[in-house]
């Protein structure tokens, strides 16, 4: 076990967490936002609107993410050129970049997985609150600000901290479409120095750090609301 | 789309010129990996479910560690750590007895990989399923003399197998996901044939798509026998309404 290439590949090692964080971060709270409105959908939208977030759910959580990020930057990506004018305008830059497609896949997959455990919820807060809310002569749209969506969220929160685990651990994915995140790191300094185990390792290690902060910090954010039994 | 000759349905012929056969293959061996690799984890996990029951405490110990780990790390850097190790490891122990190295076979090295994964979440769910039993079931039959193996085979097993089936079809979904890791490591299921399929007629579109059809197709036969089976296997359970 060799560890003195850590003083050449630290500042290196720094960047690629901090993208693995922001792929994080921008899927999580992202998904989330879009997350809310696939289970709103799901559990009181018409017809159509119903069935569209139901396939939504059925289709991201039934092929794999590595799939979906390929059909993204490999598929979606090579058509871009051809939409005329696209290429001089400002958003370029920012879809040449594995990163934009990378965020915008595990954003959709964060999306699917997160609307249904937000279904569940939803469906769990008792009837009788969101009646108690209407029948105050609040409207439909501040019992879903003030009771519905809140409780629902407060009884999914075991379950999204598990998710948020969930992606982070999916996040070296990103690695395949040239993203420079953490396990990309690894994978260059495995190249350079030939060294296999220990760039593996740090980068293990980084994971686990971070999962212990995510549970950590979810059982902050439990511990404000309990729940009374 | 315009700038390739061929049409999408001689892209996706099954003959060689098209990719389609390919891609099929490719699917079955998903499907081979994926079963593979279930079997085994189910083995370690049953294992590792009775053990960490038992309560010795250095296997105890031992198994918590390894669920531990196994569940904190990004499946894609165990995938490939576990590759590398794994054959270096075989290797050197092949050495070591004086023998001569051998190339491990992509397939039984993606299998092993993954099965090793599996089996630390499915002894969880098995020790949770086991767990959900109630007691006076195991006690009857042990009041009644039976051995432990039968016992287990008749009483614990189908006691069990209820419990256990939403997480183990769970994990059935999420290990035929995985295996389109194998990918990175250059064994060439679904995922990695459909790349190159891209890759040689530019194609990446319609082929990936083809790609997320086959894998959607696997999900969705797999929800149809998980509920068969989970009608079969509850039929003994009282209904709640």
């Amino acid at each position: 076990m060799k560890f003195d290439w850590l003083a050449k590949y630290w500042p290196l090692l720094i960047d690629g967490a901090f993208q693995t964080v922001a792929l994080l971060v921008i899927s999580v709270s992202l998904g989330f936002l879009l997350a809310i409105g696939l289970a709103f959908a799901q559990v009181s939208g018409g017809c159509v609107l119903r069935s569209l977030a139901r396939w939504f759910s059925t289709v991201f959580r039934g092929t794999p993410l590595l799939i979906q990020l390929w059909l993204l930057y490999y598929g979606i990506g090579s058509l871009l050129p051809m939409v005329p004018g696209l290429r001089q305008s400002f958003l370029w830059p920012l879809l040449r970049e594995g990163f934009f497609f990378a965020a915008v896949s595990f954003t959709l997959n964060y999306a699917a997985y997160e609307a249904e455990v937000l279904r569940g919820a939803l469906l769990s807060v008792p009837k009788g609150e969101l009646e108690a809310g209407r029948a105050l002569g609040m409207s439909r749209l501040t019992v879903v600000r003030r009771i519905w969506l809140p409780r629902a969220i407060r009884i999914a929160l075991p379950t999204i901290a598990g998710e948020v685990v969930l992606q982070l651990k999916a996040t070296p994915l990103a690695f395949t479409v040239t993203v420079m995140d953490l396990y990309a790191v690894a994978y260059k300094i495995r190249q350079d120095t030939l060294l296999v185990y220990e760039p593996l390792l740090v980068v293990t290690l980084f994971y686990v750090a971070l999962t212990a902060l995510i549970t950590r910090a979810f059982g902050v954010v439990e511990a404000q609301v309990p729940i009374r039994r | 789309m315009t700038a390739n000759p061929m049409t999408v349905w001689q892209l996706l012929a099954l003959e060689p010129p098209g990719w389609g056969g390919a891609l099929l293959s490719g699917a079955a061996s998903t499907v081979a990996i994926s079963a593979s690799a279930f079997a085994i984890g189910l083995l370690i996990g049953l294992g590792g479910a009775i053990a960490k029951l038992a309560g010795n405490r250095p296997l105890v110990l031992t198994l918590n560690l390894y669920t531990a780990i196994i569940r904190a790390v990004p499946e894609l850097i165990l995938i490939v750590g576990l590759y590398y190790a794994g054959t270096d490891g075989l290797n050197r122990l092949l050495a070591a007895f004086g023998l001569p190295a051998v190339e491990v076979n992509g397939f039984v090295a993606a299998v092993a990989v993954l099965g090793f994964v599996q089996g630390a979440y499915m002894t969880e769910v098995l020790r949770g399923a086991i767990l959900a039993i109630p007691v006076g079931q195991i006690e009857a039959a042990r009041a009644f003399g039976m051995s432990p193996l039968l016992r287990f085979r008749r009483v614990t097993l189908p006691a069990l197998l209820p419990n256990a089936l939403p997480g183990l079809s769970n994990l059935w979904m999420s290990v035929t996901k995985d295996s389109a890791l194998v990918a990175v490591v250059g064994y060439q299921e679904l995922a990695l044939t459909t790349r190159l399929a891209g890759a040689n007629t530019k194609q990446y579109f319609l082929f990936f798509l083809a790609a997320a059809i086959l894998y959607l197709a696997i999900t969705l036969v797999s929800n149809l026998v998980v509920h068969w089976l989970e009608r079969r296997l509850r039929r003994s359970q009282p209904v709640v309404a």
